[in-house]
């Protein structure tokens, strides 16, 4: 086992060089610089620009400037953001717990209405429901989450009035960040009424960046469901004369999972890639929205460093549902 | 233990803040985070709203919902008769803001003045630099050219400050008025320094102005309570809150739904939907701004005016307007600067609509092709290049000229635009920073600005003799007939293509009063009253 993990762990370090490469030179391969994106319409005198070059470093060759910035980042230093003047770690961590929290949310709901509708699609198959709902998960697959964000803002908040149109918890409520969870720092407060509304501006960011993920654990589910309820042992469960009820739920559905549960950890990138635009049109302050602002701003420190942070996260959960896999199914280990 | 005070403290300022509830707040749904609460270190017009607009005030300001300039901080200045000297006559009794961070021990004295400016170019001060942020530019300070014409700022008295200038330079006042000639806290200053901790002097702002700073969750909501001690009177609403919300579409549906009172820029598009609301307001006003298109004079046959007339003729402007700018509307140029601006020649008339006309001059001159510049951005002066670019290729096509379409990303583009060498036609705009005339003339055709903002490459020695005797002469009558023989010059010489002054819109909830529309693109809260 450790050997596994060992071996799992070496096999990211590569990735992780490639990333701080692809990171530095992506950034650098958009038009424009950080300079001239500060200065606006103003523009800069020639001999300004040099000298603000010279400041920020940006003069050196780019081998220079990627060599000083993987030595930074071995040390911990992710840099200082060059528009807030704010170290890029300290921004991220303040950030992050609201682009978590809005992703737990996000996974909960897929979950909660994928798992039961693939199991009950792979049952019926072949039923109106199961027709409908693959052709469902398919729309919601493709659907343009900037769109479909607007959609139920324009409907649910506009036109009936359900719920906030966005941002995280209602403004009348000022709570001073304990973990940065705002639905438990209410329940830390004792402020049932802060946890209600941010629960309730939980609900339709979390049905949008849900979406995606929502469709691909229904049609997961079912094909592992098919795949289970072929299988002998659930003929034979049957033959005992077993319940449909007992069948499903004791025999096929725990050895159906396995396929669900890994699924569900490589969602993870999806929902990091999905809180970019929802975290942008749902005002909520997390890194998605945070790497688009700096993106726009040519802030290259932020958008590298940031970068590498999400990828980091993205890495550790993986190794996280590899070795949860081997723990479950000792065969991948062997393997 | 530390966890369980950290988690008491919290919990009585949310306690002592929950009472809050019940005052009158007004809630601005604001486009983009501020980069940080230093007006002098920033450059957007979010970050100016956040920062020096509530809680700093300066030596003078503009005239709420104007560009004239009115007493500040200072009560009164003269300006010696060789135009060098600005002597400035302190209000006295000015309170800096007392808030859990800070607690002033004495009131604004002629140091903070000194300091406010000393910090923006001395290298010596230890807010210049590193010590205090890292990769500290001052854009705006260097932008407007203060070190050029600034010689020294010296404390007279307590409530005396004197400026000494380089050369005479008349639009210096409306300089002073700008975000950056916020005043700061030297005490407040000094108090950081020896506490080693000067980066919180651009998260927990003090400063003279309407609103204090409470709080700031990053990238989410900015709290502001009224100023107690605001030397122009207590401001009616008690808080203030910035709710961030970039999208323009939710912040357009939150005004709707009563989740914020204020909110600025709306899509063109939604125009119509908040026009049909009763619930609110759609205010608008002709922005300080102008979109405009810079023919490089000095290639021929563009450094003929004849044919640079001839082209700007051929345009359909009052289609290319209406396409443009749809429901939004805009004003179509008469002269670079905005009808709104003192010394605007109404004289003054832009090249009519002459195809005919058009066509005769240009096969003359032999401009067969022309390069059209054209940008991915939105600006407020020009929300679609792209369209622009196509519907001026149509029009030219009508008259024998084949434009070709240049695309480069919008930091790209103006890098490219700005060179000497750049060919034919290239689309770009302003937005005023002070309300004075030579920010729009000297900044953007002044012979100097080539290479930098002069996108025409354009020096004309009667227009440049003109401004730059404006900029020298302190008595607006004076400077108003020169800008507008100035105007005269650049009609007939035509180095650009005008387009329009856009109108810039808020929507407001109509239980708001007092919101005023600025020109100047920032928005104010002092004088704004909310009824329940």
């Amino acid at each position: 086992m450790l050997r596994y993990l060992l071996n799992k762990i070496a096999l990211l370090i590569p990735t992780l060089v490639g990333i701080t490469i692809c990171a530095f030179a992506f950034v650098r391969l958009l038009p424009g610089d950080p300079i001239l994106a500060m200065a606006g319409e103003h523009g800069v005198t020639p001999a300004r620009y040099e000298e603000l070059k010279e400041q920020f470093g940006y003069n050196l060759p780019v081998w220079e400037q990627y060599a000083r910035y993987v030595g930074e980042v071995a040390t911990g230093d992710f840099g200082v953001s060059i528009s807030s003047k704010r170290p890029v770690l300290q921004e991220f961590k303040t950030l992050f717990p609201a682009t978590l929290e809005l992703s737990f949310f996000a996974m909960i709901f897929a979950m909660a209405i994928g798992i039961p509708a693939g199991i009950f699609a792979a049952v019926k198959r072949g039923s109106w429901f199961d027709q409908s709902l693959m052709g469902t998960a398919l729309v919601g697959y493709s659907m343009p989450i900037f769109w479909w964000g607007l959609l139920l803002i324009i409907f649910f908040s506009g036109y009936l009035g359900w719920t906030p149109v966005s941002g995280r918890m209602g403004l009348q409520f000022f709570l001073k960040p304990i973990t940065g969870f705002m639905t438990i720092d209410s329940i830390l407060y004792g402020k049932w009424d802060a946890l209600r509304s941010a629960l309730s501006h939980l609900i339709l960011p979390a049905i949008v960046l849900g979406t995606i993920p929502l469709a691909v654990i229904a049609r997961q589910t079912r094909s592992a469901m098919l795949e289970v309820l072929g299988e002998d042992y659930v003929r034979t469960a049957r033959a005992k004369g077993l319940s449909a009820a007992r069948v499903i739920g004791a025999h096929a559905l725990r050895n159906a999972l396995i396929p669900v549960v890994t699924t569900i950890g490589l969602q993870v990138g999806t929902l990091l890639a999905g809180a970019i635009l929802t975290e942008t049109i749902f005002a909520w302050p997390g890194i998605g929205k945070w790497m688009v602002d700096s993106i726009f701003k040519r802030d290259y420190v932020v958008v590298q460093s940031g970068l590498l942070l999400i990828a980091l996260i993205v890495m550790a959960v993986n190794l996280i549902v590899d070795v949860l896999y081997a723990v479950i199914n000792p065969r991948i280990r062997a393997a | 233990m530390k966890k369980t005070m950290t988690f008491a403290a919290a919990l009585l300022a949310a306690s002592v803040l929950g009472g809050m509830a019940n005052a009158k707040t007004l809630v601005y749904c604001s486009e983009a985070s501020p980069a940080n609460f230093d007006p002098g270190t920033t450059t957007g017009g979010n970050d100016f709203d956040a920062s020096s607009r509530t809680v700093y005030s300066r030596l003078v300001e503009f005239k709420h919902g104007g560009t004239e300039i009115e007493p500040g901080l200072a009560d009164k200045w003269e300006i010696s008769d060789d135009g060098l000297v600005y002597t400035f006559h302190l209000h006295p009794g000015v309170k800096f803001q007392t808030t859990d961070y800070f607690k002033p021990t004495r009131d604004l004295n002629a140091d903070d003045v000194v300091f406010s400016f000393d910090r923006q170019f001395n290298k010596q001060n230890p807010w210049n630099g590193e010590k205090y942020l890292p990769n500290l530019t001052w854009d705006y300070y260097t932008g407007m050219d203060m070190p050029k014409y600034v010689a020294k700022w010296e404390k007279v008295d307590d409530l005396t400050v004197k400026l000494t200038l380089t050369e005479p330079n008349a639009p210096m006042l409306a300089n002073l008025g700008m975000d950056f000639a916020s005043i700061v806290s030297k005490e407040y200053a000094d108090q950081l320094e020896k506490e080693g901790k000067m980066a919180d002097f651009s998260t927990k702002p003090i400063g003279t102005g309407p609103f204090q700073f409470v709080d700031y969750q990053l990238d989410s909501v900015i709290r502001y309570a009224a100023n107690p001690d605001y030397f122009k009177g207590k401001e009616k609403i008690d808080d203030l809150v910035f709710a961030i919300t970039p999208d323009a579409t939710a912040r357009i549906q939150k005004v709707l739904a009563g989740e914020c009172d204020v909110a600025p820029y709306p899509n063109p598009a939604d125009i119509a939907t908040i026009k049909a609301n009763k619930d609110v307001t759609l205010m608008d006003q002709a922005g300080l701004n102008i979109g405009y298109m810079s023919y490089n004079t000095t290639i021929p046959p563009l450094d003929k005016p004849e044919v640079r007339h001839a082209l700007n003729q051929a345009i359909d402007r009052e289609a290319l307007i209406k396409s443009l700018f749809q429901d939004a509307g805009a004003t179509p140029a008469q002269n670079l600067i905005p009808p709104t601006m003192w010394s605007w020649n109404k004289d003054v008339k832009f090249d009519s609509y002459d195809p005919e006309a058009a066509k005769k001059v240009l096969a003359d001159a032999g401009l067969k092709e022309i390069q059209l510049w054209a940008s991915d951005r939105v600006r407020p002066y020009n929300p679609n290049f792209q369209r622009a670019a196509e519907l001026i290729q149509a029009d030219w096509a009508k008259v024998g000229v084949k434009a070709e379409i240049v695309n480069y990303e919008w930091t790209k583009y103006r890098e490219e635009g700005k060179k000497k060498e750049r060919p034919g036609a290239f689309q770009i705009g302003w937005t005023g920073d002070n309300g004075d005339p030579d920010n729009f003339f000297a900044t953007l055709f002044a012979c100097s600005a080539i290479g930098v903002s002069n996108y025409s490459s354009w020096c004309d020695k009667d227009f440049e003799d003109l401004i730059q005797k404006a900029k020298k002469t302190s008595d607006q009558g004076e400077r108003t007939k020169l800008y507008e023989q100035a105007q005269e010059i650049f009609a007939k010489q035509a180095p650009a293509f005008l387009l329009a002054h856009s109108q810039v819109y808020a929507v407001v909830r109509n239980n708001v009063s007092g919101f005023k529309m600025d020109p100047l693109g920032i928005h104010r809260f002092d004088g704004v009253d909310k009824a329940e």
